[in-house]
């Protein structure tokens, strides 16, 4: 098991690597925790995600819960702020700054850059989460993957519906 | 509209981004622009979504990145602070809660159940968010094959972020530089 200062240096690195947000790093977390260190297994992973997907709040909590599986309450605290702080503080000093840039020609071309990145990670932690849900041959849950996904496109319903139905799905037995 | 510092109190900020966190399931960005645009006004939508996109530049928690800059706005450091601890304290508390159940019972058969049905739902969000911002980019060429070299080399090649950030960053910036001339 990997000690809290370990933790704490992995997480924080990966704050300033999560374009597109907390849900973005899911492949680069699992690629740490599970393929590279073996901490938890694949399994646990995305159970830990399912946790997170059932409780209100934006998408970073389920940092926290990894924190929480590896070293307890001391490390669902210090993976949170490992994982928060260095982006806020870098968000803090930078705000003014990209303000004040207005429509200079660097400021466009950082967002023309890190956009389609921030695009290319979401979808790359979608297919990982697909992958490790379904993974081997769950074709059942797979379709319930695609399913969510057209749904979520057609229908504009809060995503609490779809998360309650996957539970439902899933205790009756159906995936 | 009037954003000058202190229109917006710390009490404000701090109640106003606790019902943003406690409101959204699987992720709370889309309440973020309910609350602080149409029910509070505190911003305008034109500010909402030039805000919006220096968060999404920026690396983290893209609504942590929201509250840090319109708590700055309103109320200096201290509102940098207040408003993402506003939001994070109480999903945070629910979501140990969560864990700490999930350590006792997760092993039931029930519980692995309900969140194998969960997990793969949650996939399906995260795929359908990432389908969405991918169609606003349906027209650029370069754009498109950004997203699908850092695609390639994190689903499937599995190569390790930094890196591939270290360089397709880069890489990226200087294309549209010198796309602009």
């Amino acid at each position: 098991m990997p000690t809290l200062g370990e933790l704490v240096l992995h997480f924080a690195l990966l704050s300033l690597l999560a374009f597109g947000g907390g849900n973005a790093t899911l492949p680069e977390m699992h690629r740490l925790v599970v393929e590279q260190n073996h901490w938890m297994s694949s399994a646990t992973f995305s159970e830990l995600f399912a946790v997170a997907q059932a409780a209100p709040g934006p998408n970073v909590l389920v940092v926290s819960l990894i924190g929480l599986h590896l070293a307890g309450i001391p490390g669902f605290l210090a993976v949170t702020a490992a994982f928060c702080l260095p982006s806020s503080v870098l968000m803090y000093g930078f705000s003014h700054w990209w303000v004040r840039a207005g429509d200079a020609p660097w400021r466009q071309a950082v967002q023309a850059a890190v956009g389609p990145m921030a695009v290319g990670l979401v979808l790359a932690s979608g297919w990982l989460m697909a992958g490790t849900v379904a993974w081997p041959g769950q074709y059942l849950l797979l379709l319930l993957v695609a399913a969510t996904v057209g749904l979520v496109l057609i229908l504009p319903w809060n995503p609490l519906w779809w998360i309650a139905a996957g539970a439902l799905l899933g205790l009756g037995g159906f995936v | 509209m009037n954003t000058e510092p202190g229109r917006v109190t710390l009490g404000q900020l701090f109640r106003g981004f606790c019902l943003i966190g406690l409101s959204g399931f699987g992720g709370v960005m889309p309440w973020a622009r309910r609350y602080l645009v149409e029910r509070y006004r505190w911003l305008s939508p034109a500010e909402f979504a030039t805000l919006l996109g220096l968060c999404q530049v920026m690396p983290g928690p893209n609504v942590m990145n929201l509250a840090i800059t319109i708590g700055a706005r309103f109320q200096g450091w201290r509102g940098a602070l207040v408003a993402p601890l506003g939001m994070m304290l109480a999903p945070m508390l629910i979501v140990l809660a969560f864990g700490l159940a999930y350590l006792h019972y997760g092993e039931l058969a029930p519980v692995r159940a309900m969140l194998r049905g969960i997990s793969a739902v949650g996939a399906g969000l995260i795929l359908a968010t990432g389908l969405k911002m991918l169609f606003d980019y349906r027209r650029q060429a370069v754009a498109m094959a950004l997203v699908a070299l850092i695609f390639g080399a994190v689903a499937w090649l599995r190569l390790p972020l930094l890196p591939v950030v270290a360089l397709l960053l880069p890489a990226g910036i200087l294309v549209a530089l010198l796309g602009r001339r």
